[in-house]
C-alpha cells in the first residue's frame, strides 16, 4: 500500500472514530440541559449560554480529528 | 472527481509590491469598510433622540455589554471595544458566506490565528493591568505550585483550540457545501446554507464568549474556561 492510500484510510478512520466521543458527549450535555430547563424554566438563559459554550468545547475534539484528516489528505508531510 | 481546491492553501488574488494579497485579506478589508461606514453613518450626528440607525447600533452595543457583564462581572467599558468589535467582525465575516462570490475569511487558517493571537495578548494585558505583575503571575500557581506547567500549557492549548474551532467549523461547513453542490446543485444546498448562517452566528458568539471568559479569568473574577 502506498502512503497516499494509507493517508486516505487514516483520514476516514480519524473522522469516523473521532466523531463518536463528541457525539455521545454532546448528547449527554443536551439531555442534562433539557432536564435542567424543564425543572427550572426561569433559568433557561444562563443554562443555554453555558450549554452552547460547553458544546463548542466538546465539538472542538471532533474538529481536531477533522483537521488531522485534512492535514493527512492535503498537507501530508510524508507523501512527496 | 476533483474537489474544491486545498482548504489549507491560500489563494493569492494579486501582488502588492513584494506582498501577496489573498482573497481573505480583501474580504477582511471590505468587512472593515462596511463596519466603519455603518458606524460612521449611524453616529455622525450623535443625538440624544436617536434616529433608526443609531438606535439599532445602541441596541447591539447594549446587548453585547449585558452579555459581557454577566461573564466578567465588573464594569465592561475597558473590554467592550475589543469584545464587541470581535463579535461584530466575526458575525460579518462568517455571514459573508451568504453573499454569492464572497468567501468567509474565517474559513482560512490565518484570520482565526490572528484573532486568537489578539485575544491571547489582550488577556495578558488586561490581567496584568488589573492584578499587577505579582498578582497576575501568582494566579498561574493556583491552586498549587505543581500545576504551574499545566496552567502554562493550558494557556497555549486554549488559544490554539480557539483558533482551530473557528477555522474548523467555518471551513468544514464550506467544504460540506461544496460537496452538496457537487452532488445536487439546485435546491438541496439551501437548507445547508441556512445551517451555515446558524453555525456562523453561533461560532461568532462562542468566540466572543470564550474571549470574555478568558479575560474574566485573567481578572480573577470568574473561573477559567
Amino acid at each position: 500500500m502506498t502512503i497516499e492510500m494509507l493517508s486516505i484510510i487514516g483520514a476516514a478512520i480519524a473522522v469516523s472514530f473521532g466523531a463518536i466521543g463528541p457525539a455521545l458527549g454532546e448528547g449527554r450535555a443536551i439531555a442534562a440541559a433539557m432536564d435542567a430547563i424543564a425543572r427550572q424554566p426561569e433559568s433557561a438563559g444562563p443554562i443555554s449560554r453555558t450549554l452552547f459554550v460547553g458544546l463548542a468545547m466538546i465539538e472542538t475534539m471532533a474538529i481536531y480529528c477533522l483537521v488531522v484528516a485534512l492535514l493527512l489528505l492535503y498537507a501530508n508531510p510524508f507523501a512527496g | 472527481m476533483t474537489m474544491e481546491g486545498n482548504p489549507l492553501a491560500t489563494d493569492v488574488l494579486f501582488q502588492l509590491g513584494p506582498v501577496p494579497i489573498s482573497t481573505a485579506v480583501v474580504t477582511t478589508w471590505a468587512i472593515m469598510l462596511v463596519l466603519v461606514v455603518i458606524s460612521w453613518l449611524g453616529m455622525r450626528p450623535m443625538r440624544v433622540h436617536p434616529g433608526a440607525l443609531q438606535l439599532m447600533l445602541e441596541l447591539v452595543v447594549e446587548t453585547i455589554s449585558t452579555q459581557v457583564q454577566e461573564i466578567v462581572r465588573r464594569d465592561t467599558r475597558p473590554y467592550l471595544p475589543l469584545l464587541a468589535t470581535l463579535f461584530l467582525f466575526l458575525v460579518f465575516a462568517n455571514l459573508s458566506a451568504a453573499i454569492p462570490g464572497a468567501k468567509p475569511p474565517t474559513g482560512h487558517v490565518e484570520t482565526p490565528a490572528t484573532l486568537a493571537a489578539i485575544v491571547f495578548l489582550s488577556v495578558h494585558y488586561f490581567g496584568l493591568r488589573a492584578q499587577g505583575v505579582r498578582g497576575y503571575l501568582a494566579h498561574y500557581t493556583r491552586p498549587n505550585l505543581l500545576l504551574l506547567p499545566l496552567n502554562v500549557l493550558a494557556e497555549i492549548t486554549r488559544t490554539f483550540s480557539l483558533m482551530v474551532r473557528l477555522f474548523g467549523n467555518i471551513m468544514s461547513h464550506e467544504f460540506v457545501l461544496a460537496i452538496v453542490v457537487f452532488l445536487a446543485g439546485l435546491l438541496l444546498p439551501i437548507p445547508f446554507m441556512l445551517l451555515g448562517i446558524l453555525i456562523g452566528l453561533i461560532q461568532a458568539y462562542i468566540f466572543t464568549v470564550l474571549a470574555a471568559v478568558f479575560i474574566g479569568a485573567a481578572l480573577g473574577s470568574s473561573e477559567a474556561g
